[in-house]
């Protein structure tokens, strides 16, 4: 009965496993099942939609991402903002951080989590849209495509995700991170194009403006120029990154109740 | 195994911990015992690093909590058994523990096994678990990682009598093999039956610690619960000796220790057919020492 513990053959829980875990989480309670379940069947549906209504020079691939990115932009970043909200709501952090200790660990764990399901989505959706374009495309529905563009949607929807987990740890509520999440937008969008003096430094300052060439650009307008890319940079760093890094200095701090 | 060292936890003005200094031996149950807001939770939560300390430290088995590789794996934690995802099974807790752990999915029914959750039930959301499921549950997790400490935050609470009895066997044996155990509660009778140390807690600070003989010989007399044929004849023999005597139910209650009344009895030639420890030794102990930090103690004092 020794006073001290021997922990020199105890390994470090490895990050992988707290991946992995963080996964599972997304998908073990019904309201997990029905978001995935949700983010794959209204992807389908709009592309189904979009494919019977479309004419058919518009059936392209681009058009194709581009209808599959918007379900995906609004609800894979619930998922995100649930996988951080849902361990305060349910008061699950208390175990979590109990078992791992280190909240940068886990707070990086779901962030992965996130991101992976964020690719994953992102592939189904490649997937889906080269069919529908094989299937029943417009001759030349691959034209103009580029490397470029695709790895451009696959950075917003990631960013998307990265946003909802940025309100979902600042935040620690799961309604008021999913309202923030999506009315902040489009307040931000109203005010920079009502106030005058605001509209013209919009596409600076609102994510929505800054990101619209780039939704365009799927639909096979032109690619970016620099002054576009930086907007997007600088829109992306106000919205998502410093939130996030708000929001991860707030966890980082807080008490587990 | 655990050292508490001068720790100290305040809110604002209000200080919920106040320089608290104790230690859980290896192979004895401590108990942790003091009223509701009491700081018995501020300093589980501070062990585990929940919360950080304003002041002083906790350390297990000479290590700060922070500092133990896979904790579950040394430290079975269970603060709060409601603290769960109500959407998820029991089954499913567990394994999500199990896997954070590294620990084979066999270990869920072993744990299962041993807080008898049934098959049927573990498969059950927690939000339709009883109270009393809810502690099995959360027993089962802080006993996954097969840990050498146990912190147990009012574990017995929604306990049934024989879910209390079987915990109490579980936590003893639990500790004669060589474990840490800490647990709280604001039931003085929970913890008086299970545990072999306590240290009393009132309004953030240690009034008392120690065994249950050491704390018993400050609290003064003991009294005795007896029953006879003749309560009567057997009272007057008492109060002529000197006792104090009283009723209590269908027999008399008084400030004597339990051989005092029986050589009486015996005097009288009355017939005993109970005779117990009073226990109140220890709960007016608890109270007293406690008194000024009890919420009944402020009603008193204004309607006085």
């Amino acid at each position: 009965m020794s006073m001290t513990l021997d922990v020199s053959g105890t390994a470090q829980i490895p990050f992988s496993r707290l991946v992995s875990v963080e996964l599972r989480k997304t998908a073990d309670t019904r309201a997990g099942r029905w978001l995935l379940g949700a983010i794959v069947g209204v992807t389908a549906l709009f592309m189904i939609i979009f494919f019977f209504v479309a004419d058919a020079n518009e059936r392209i691939f681009g058009n194709f991402i581009g209808i599959a990115s918007t379900p995906q932009g609004f609800l894979l970043p619930v998922l995100g903002i649930l996988l951080v909200t849902s361990e305060w709501s349910q008061r699950t952090a208390m175990v979590t951080f109990a078992l791992a200790p280190s909240r940068t660990k886990v707070i990086a764990a779901k962030t992965s989590a996130a991101l992976i399901l964020g690719v994953a989505a992102f592939a189904a959706a490649i997937v889906t849209a080269s069919l529908a374009t094989l299937l029943g495309g417009a001759s030349g529905g691959f034209e103009g495509l580029s490397a470029t563009v695709v790895l451009l949607f696959l950075a917003m929807q990631l960013l998307t995700v990265l946003q909802g987990l940025a309100y979902g740890l600042i935040l620690l509520n799961t309604p008021a991170a999913i309202v923030t999440f999506f009315v902040l937008p489009i307040a931000s969008g109203i005010i920079f194009l009502l106030v005058p003096f605001l509209r013209d430094i919009a596409p600076w300052l609102d994510l929505g403006t800054a990101q619209q060439p780039l939704f365009d650009s799927f639909g096979g307008d032109s690619a970016l120029t620099g002054e576009e890319y930086a907007q997007l940079a600088t829109t992306s760093l106000i919205w998502i990154v410093v939130p996030f890094m708000a929001g991860w200095a707030r966890v980082m701090r807080a008490e587990v109740k | 195994m655990i050292h508490v060292e001068g720790l100290t936890r305040t809110y604002g003005g209000f200080t919920a911990v106040d320089d608290i200094s104790f230690v859980a031996q290896p192979g004895r149950v401590t108990g942790f015992l003091g009223p509701n807001g009491a700081g018995k939770t501020t300093t589980m939560r501070i062990m585990v690093g929940l919360t950080p300390p304003s002041r002083g430290r906790v350390t297990i088995g000479g290590h700060l909590y922070h500092d133990i590789p896979n904790p579950g794996r040394h430290v079975g934690v269970l603060l709060d058994a409601s603290a769960q995802h109500a959407g998820r099974s029991g089954r499913e807790i567990l394994t999500i523990g199990a896997r954070t752990m590294g620990l084979p999915d066999a270990r869920v029914d072993e744990m299962l096994a041993l807080v008898s959750l049934s098959p049927e039930e573990s498969k059950r959301r927690l939000r339709n678990y009883s109270l009393g499921m809810k502690q099995r549950l959360g027993i089962a997790h802080a006993l996954l990682g097969d840990p050498s400490v146990l912190i147990l935050d009012e574990p017995a609470n929604g306990l049934d009598p024989a879910g209390i009895r079987w915990m109490r066997g579980l936590l003893k044996g639990y500790a004669d093999r060589g474990g840490t155990v800490l647990l709280s509660s604001h039931l003085l009778h929970e913890v008086e039956m299970i545990a072999d140390e306590m240290i009393l807690i009132g309004r953030g600070k240690i009034v008392a610690q120690g065994d249950k003989k050491t704390l018993l010989e400050r609290g003064g007399a003991p009294s005795s619960l007896v029953t006879s044929l003749d309560n009567g004849a057997l009272a007057a023999v008492l109060q002529g000796k000197g006792f104090v005597v009283g009723s209590a139910g269908e027999g008399l209650k008084v400030e004597a220790p339990a051989a005092e009344v029986g050589r009486a009895a015996l005097e009288a030639g009355v017939v005993l057919t109970d005779l117990r420890f009073g226990g109140a030794g220890l709960e007016d102990l608890f109270l007293e020492l406690t008194s000024d930090t009890q919420r009944e103690g402020l009603n008193e004092g204004a309607s006085a």
